[in-house]
């Protein structure tokens, strides 16, 4: 019995992996039936593994048997590996032993698809009814809305699961017909419709009537695969901002390719993970969701990709030397945010103590900016008087002179300036 | 001059009135536990006197928010030696300016808080994530920690809230003290462990018969999660400092 188990939690969580949502934050339920778990407001990261992802949530299928071919997936019906389903009490047994022991926020559960989008929904709804209708269960719930499945089986999971998500796979509708020629965009966007629709309506009701129930207080998210495909990071990215736009997404995630098949149309087996590139798209995310950035800003007809070497917010600045130097004790908030070296909590900070007293150097420094960057763009009470302006080009020299990217050591692909 | 206090909230706080019904200048802040006499400098003994620690506290209540009434307790928690004479000098600069003043975080008695808040809740949250308990043989859910600060007092209530249907134990190894949660109410306690007890992990003898299964069902878990192609290991020691492993059951050998 134990053995069997363990067999199909190593299969099923193997084939999760590459879902890489791991957020359990945005949570609102508490436990007031005295059952157990309630939600932690900015999500718990239980342990990292050794790729250094977080680990939040027991993240399974319920079954890696699926009536796709998907290229790009790993429990692709061609595909020749193992394959196991978890019963409902199976599930329901590991996530409250988990959570009782304290190694989880909560469950992620997705699944391939068997025999059909509603016979699939079915399963994972009677999964999440029994955890928290039986067994009091508190716990964050992030639950895959299965493309297809019928309103009512959407519209009653969300009344159970704290996230829902449906990921786009690709970037672009090309991309995907050339892996999934069984998919499209549009079966995507019809649910995440739905679902969106469903919440606006529920938090109005909400307001009306006090006892409305909850419906996916921790949103909706979806997820589009970096590198499988030869979208440029505009390409990405604009349709990260029209998805962020258009549906109230909390988080659109970007997962590296790794390459699982030898396939032609794609990366071959042993191709590095492209996860400079990934990182550099989360950065531009950041920018999007908390500096105050347009996409149009950071990426467009002239720049259609990100610089390898340098983030997207030096890279901006660079391009953009007409509004440098800010003076820190003067300018916007917005200003200030905009910055390289400079964090919202920083600026936060600084536009708070400048009511004190003009900032100097040393009181930047402690304020926790990184200044050997910001001192390029900024002017402070003590700065030292500079005789000449620098090019962009020539502080992206500095710049980079004086810093060693974490990423060196493993990327080839550096250009040397000079 | 030098003030040493006896290490205790209220006597910190004493230690403030003390200095306001005496305005002797300039002070350095020590406790007991630190102080060496030195040839050239005044000392003066603080009594703690909840009454007077009272007074200062109330009148804090009023020229702190919420926010900063925690990041002084957190502050305080640290139990860094240096961070004692940073709080009080913290609260004579509170009640000398108009209210608003813990908003200059130029002052480096506002900043020095700021960041030992910053440690402090930081391990909080750690001792949130990192905590594993294992179910014992009578039910009880136990957990052996030693963190770097004193963050019992901070965590009591997250785990009183999400753990309400499961009697749990956690106890600080370092500081020898625990919380024990009965399904009703939290409670401070002190364990005379038997000679020779593996405090963190105790003997399979005692636990519960499913105990094992889950440890290695989430050891199984953490494993397979894992994109070998992606290995960081730098980033992974990063998130999971090496001094934390021992808690962690998937980070402990069977």
């Amino acid at each position: 019995m134990s053995d069997r188990i363990r067999e199909k939690l190593n299969i099923l969580a193997d084939a999760a992996k590459y879902d890489v949502s791991c957020s359990s934050s945005g949570g609102t339920r508490k436990n007031d039936n005295k059952g157990l778990g309630n939600s932690h407001v900015s999500g718990i990261c239980h342990t990292y593994t050794e790729d250094g992802r977080c680990v939040s949530l027991l993240k399974i299928l319920l079954t890696n048997h699926c009536i796709y071919d998907c290229l790009f997936c790993v429990s692709r019906k061609s595909n020749d590996i193992k394959r196991a389903a978890f019963t409902v009490d199976e599930v329901v047994d590991l996530t409250m032993n988990f959570y009782r022991r304290n190694y989880i926020e909560g469950l992620f559960l997705s699944s391939g698809i068997f025999k059909n989008a509603d016979f699939t929904m079915e399963r994972l709804l009677l999964v999440v009814k029994k955890l928290r209708l039986e067994q009091n269960y508190n716990g964050y719930i992030h639950l895959k809305t299965i493309p297809g499945a019928s309103d009512e089986l959407i519209r009653e999971a969300g009344l159970y699961a704290d996230r829902m998500s449906i990921n786009l796979e690709m970037p672009t509708e090309a991309g995907l017909k050339l892996l999934a020629p069984e998919k499209n965009h549009a079966d995507v966007i019809k649910p995440l419709d739905f679902v969106q629709k469903q919440i606006t309506q529920f938090s109005a009701d909400k307001k009306l009537i006090k006892h409305t129930p909850k419906f996916v207080p921790a949103g909706q998210s979806t997820q589009m695969v970096i590198g499988a495909t030869p979208e440029s990071d505009k390409d990405i990215m604009y349709t990260a901002n029209a998805f962020y736009q258009n549906f109230s997404l909390k988080r659109v995630y970007y997962s590296g390719y790794v390459p699982i098949s030898n396939d032609s149309r794609m990366p071959v087996l042993g191709t590095q993970p492209p996860l400079l590139r990934e990182n550099r798209l989360y950065q531009t995310d950041w920018l999007m969701r908390f500096y105050g950035f347009k996409v149009q800003e950071i990426l467009n007809d002239a720049n259609p990709n990100l610089d390898v070497d340098i983030d997207p917010k030096l890279s901006w600045a660079i391009r953009n030397m007409q509004h440098f130097p800010v003076d820190i004790n003067q300018a916007d908030y917005k200003m200030i945010l905009r910055i390289p070296g400079i964090g919202v909590m920083s600026a936060q900070k600084i536009v708070q103590a400048r009511k004190f007293g003009k900032l100097r150097i040393d009181q930047l420094k402690k304020i926790g900016i990184a200044y050997n960057k910001a001192k390029h763009f900024i002017v402070c009470a003590d700065s030292p008087y500079q005789l000449r302006d620098y090019q962009g080009t020539q502080i992206k020299a500095f710049i980079l002179a004086e810093s060693k990217s974490k990423y060196l050591k493993t990327d080839n692909n550096q250009m040397i300036l000079f | 001059m030098i003030y040493i206090f006896d290490g205790s909230l209220p006597g910190l706080l004493t230690a403030v009135f003390e200095w306001f019904e005496r305005k002797p200048g300039k002070v350095v802040l020590k406790s007991t536990g630190m102080f060496q006499p030195e040839a050239f400098a005044e000392s003066f003994t603080v009594n703690t006197d909840t009454a007077k620690a009272d007074r200062v506290w109330t009148g804090l209540q009023k020229k702190l928010s919420k926010i900063w009434l925690r990041k002084f307790y957190c502050s305080y928690l640290s139990e860094i030696p240096e961070a004692y004479n940073h709080l009080f000098h913290f609260l004579v600069y509170i009640f000398k300016h108009a209210t608003g003043a813990e908003g200059n975080y130029g002052n480096e008695h506002v900043i020095a808080l700021s960041k030992y808040a910053k440690s402090v809740e930081r391990e909080k949250h750690r001792m949130e994530a990192f905590i594993r308990f294992q179910k014992t043989g009578d039910g009880l859910f136990y957990a052996g920690i030693d963190p770097d600060f004193n963050v019992l007092p901070l965590i009591s209530n997250h785990f009183k809230n999400r753990y309400a249907d499961q009697q749990w134990v956690i106890y600080d190894l370092k500081r020898k003290y625990g919380l024990h949660y009965n399904l009703d109410t939290v409670s401070e306690i002190t364990i005379s462990f038997a000679e020779g007890i593996n405090k963190q992990k105790p003997a399979p003898g005692l636990m519960d018969e499913n105990e094992a299964l889950y440890a290695a069902l989430w050891k199984d878990y953490f494993k397979s999660a894992n994109i070998i192609a992606r290995k960081n290991t730098k980033l992974h020691v990063q998130h999971v400092p090496k001094r934390y492993w021992k808690y962690l059951t998937e980070k402990i050998d069977v």
